[in-house]
């Protein structure tokens, strides 16, 4: 039964979404259904515990360690739980790979699945209609909204996570960045590149280097 | 047979805005209590994960165009626990409370998610792979072609997770994934039905009449149910 009706419940709250949270929330507590505190540890975990800094190590790692990266794009779910970023919307995960011909990027067109504990909750931007809509169809004007240009010779991949496995783009290393360690080339990657609507970051320039 | 949050493909939804790099985590303080109280709640064991989208995608249409992000998971999430008689329409309208009420324990409250639990249940996930009878009909390479119409074969107006968009379109099988939950079946209490899933990619020019790129490509993840082989390849 697809359980269809004219009369939702939810329309029993108050129509404005902060009190229909906070209404829901005190029935739910009062009723001993829900603890305050667990919420503030499940927002905590995601504000400040679980985040983009995840897969920014696990790119970095991938970009130094010839061995590290051919283990993460054959089969990363061990190679992911062994750093510990294993847990809720990241159980199944595949890592693909951008090169010059091929360039990839993730979405979510039924909803808004997202490898959490590797990136943390998505943006608002990945959650929009507009990303939903428009990835699959036309990638090349979504990247331009990111301010990114592919090369005509490049081909894109869009992988629509319509199940429960994730996806996480492991972008290009930048040029000149052969000597600097894990922590500084982590620095260079940043969220949206592991979706795939931009690049890693180059390496700030040096003062007097000849570029 | 469609619902509104099938969009892949549609047009006239405008640009994607990026965020600024410094924004947080949730806009607003309510984002992040819809989140965790939705959370929270699938700890009461009164549903799984394709119960609760399937939630979210049956909103009315009107419903679902107007509401915000956070705003569909709240709203969902009320439905849900009435459906499933976690709380009453008379609760939620503030008229379940008379002292009785109060101070009666809830058959759920030992179910209730604990702060201490959090970091356990958070990080111990939700794998929906399975062992399965059903034995994998596609190789990696094979061509297939999903069914067509689409929609779920199981129940009329039900879950599926084979977008419009991809309906009838010829693709090959990329990678195998193993079986895994079968959300058509799973989201409306009909069993987990496991099954292989495969990704599938499809071209660009199958999917679209103006694709942007010859050699460009969209994979899906779809489950074998959703996928025939394709003769004429």
């Amino acid at each position: 039964m697809p359980h269809d009706h004219s009369d939702h419940p939810h329309a029993l709250l108050p129509p404005e979404p902060a009190l229909r949270v906070k209404a829901l929330e005190t029935i739910l507590t009062r009723k001993g259904l829900i603890d305050p505190a667990a919420l503030d540890e499940i927002i905590d975990t995601y504000q400040n515990k679980i985040g983009p800094q995840n897969g920014a190590r696990v790119v970095a790692r991938a970009w130094s360690d010839p061995a590290f990266k051919a283990a993460l794009l054959a089969d990363a779910d061990p190679v992911l739980a062994d750093l510990g970023y294993y847990g809720r919307q990241g159980e199944h995960m595949v890592v693909v790979e951008n090169t010059p011909q091929q360039h990839n990027m993730v979405v979510c067109t039924l909803c808004s699945c997202y490898p959490w504990p590797l990136l943390g909750i998505p943006p608002g931007w990945y959650k929009s209609d507009a990303y939903r809509a428009r990835a699959v169809r036309e990638p090349r004007k979504v990247l331009a909204d990111f301010g990114v240009m592919l090369p005509a010779e490049s081909a894109v991949r869009v992988w629509d996570s319509t199940a429960e496995v994730r996806y996480l783009v492991l972008p290009m290393r930048p040029a000149r960045t052969e000597d600097m360690d894990e922590a500084a080339l982590a620095a260079l990657v940043s969220r949206d590149s592991m979706i795939g609507t931009a690049l890693a970051h180059a390496p700030q320039k040096k003062s007097g280097a000849s570029g | 047979m469609s619902r509104l949050h099938d969009m892949g493909g549609r047009f006239g939804d405008g640009a994607v805005v990026p965020d600024a790099p410094d924004a947080p985590v949730f806009d607003t303080d309510w984002h992040a209590r819809a989140l965790a109280v939705t959370l929270a709640c699938g700890s009461l064991g009164k549903w799984n994960i394709d119960v609760s989208r399937h939630a979210r995608e049956r909103l009315s249409p009107k419903d679902y165009t107007r509401f915000s992000y956070y705003e569909k998971w709240i709203s969902a999430l009320a439905d849900l626990l009435v459906e499933n008689g976690v709380l009453t329409r008379e609760d939620l309208m503030g008229q379940g409370e008379n002292e009785l009420h109060a101070l009666a324990t809830h058959v759920l409250a030992t179910k209730a998610l604990k702060a201490e639990a959090v970091a356990g249940v958070l990080a111990k996930g939700g794998p929906a792979n399975r062992d399965s009878d059903i034995a994998a009909r596609f190789a990696v390479g094979d061509a297939v072609v999903t069914r067509h119409p689409g929609g779920s074969a199981l129940v009329n107006g039900g879950h599926t997770r084979l977008p419009g968009y991809a309906v009838g379109a010829r693709g090959r099988v990329m990678l195998y994934h193993g079986a895994h939950v079968l959300p058509d079946s799973s989201a409306h209490g009909l069993g987990e039905a496991p099954e292989p899933l495969y990704a599938v990619a499809f071209k660009a020019s199958e999917l679209w009449s103006h694709p942007e790129h010859p050699d460009d490509e969209v994979i899906l993840d779809l489950w074998q149910s959703y996928l025939l082989p394709d003769q004429e390849c």
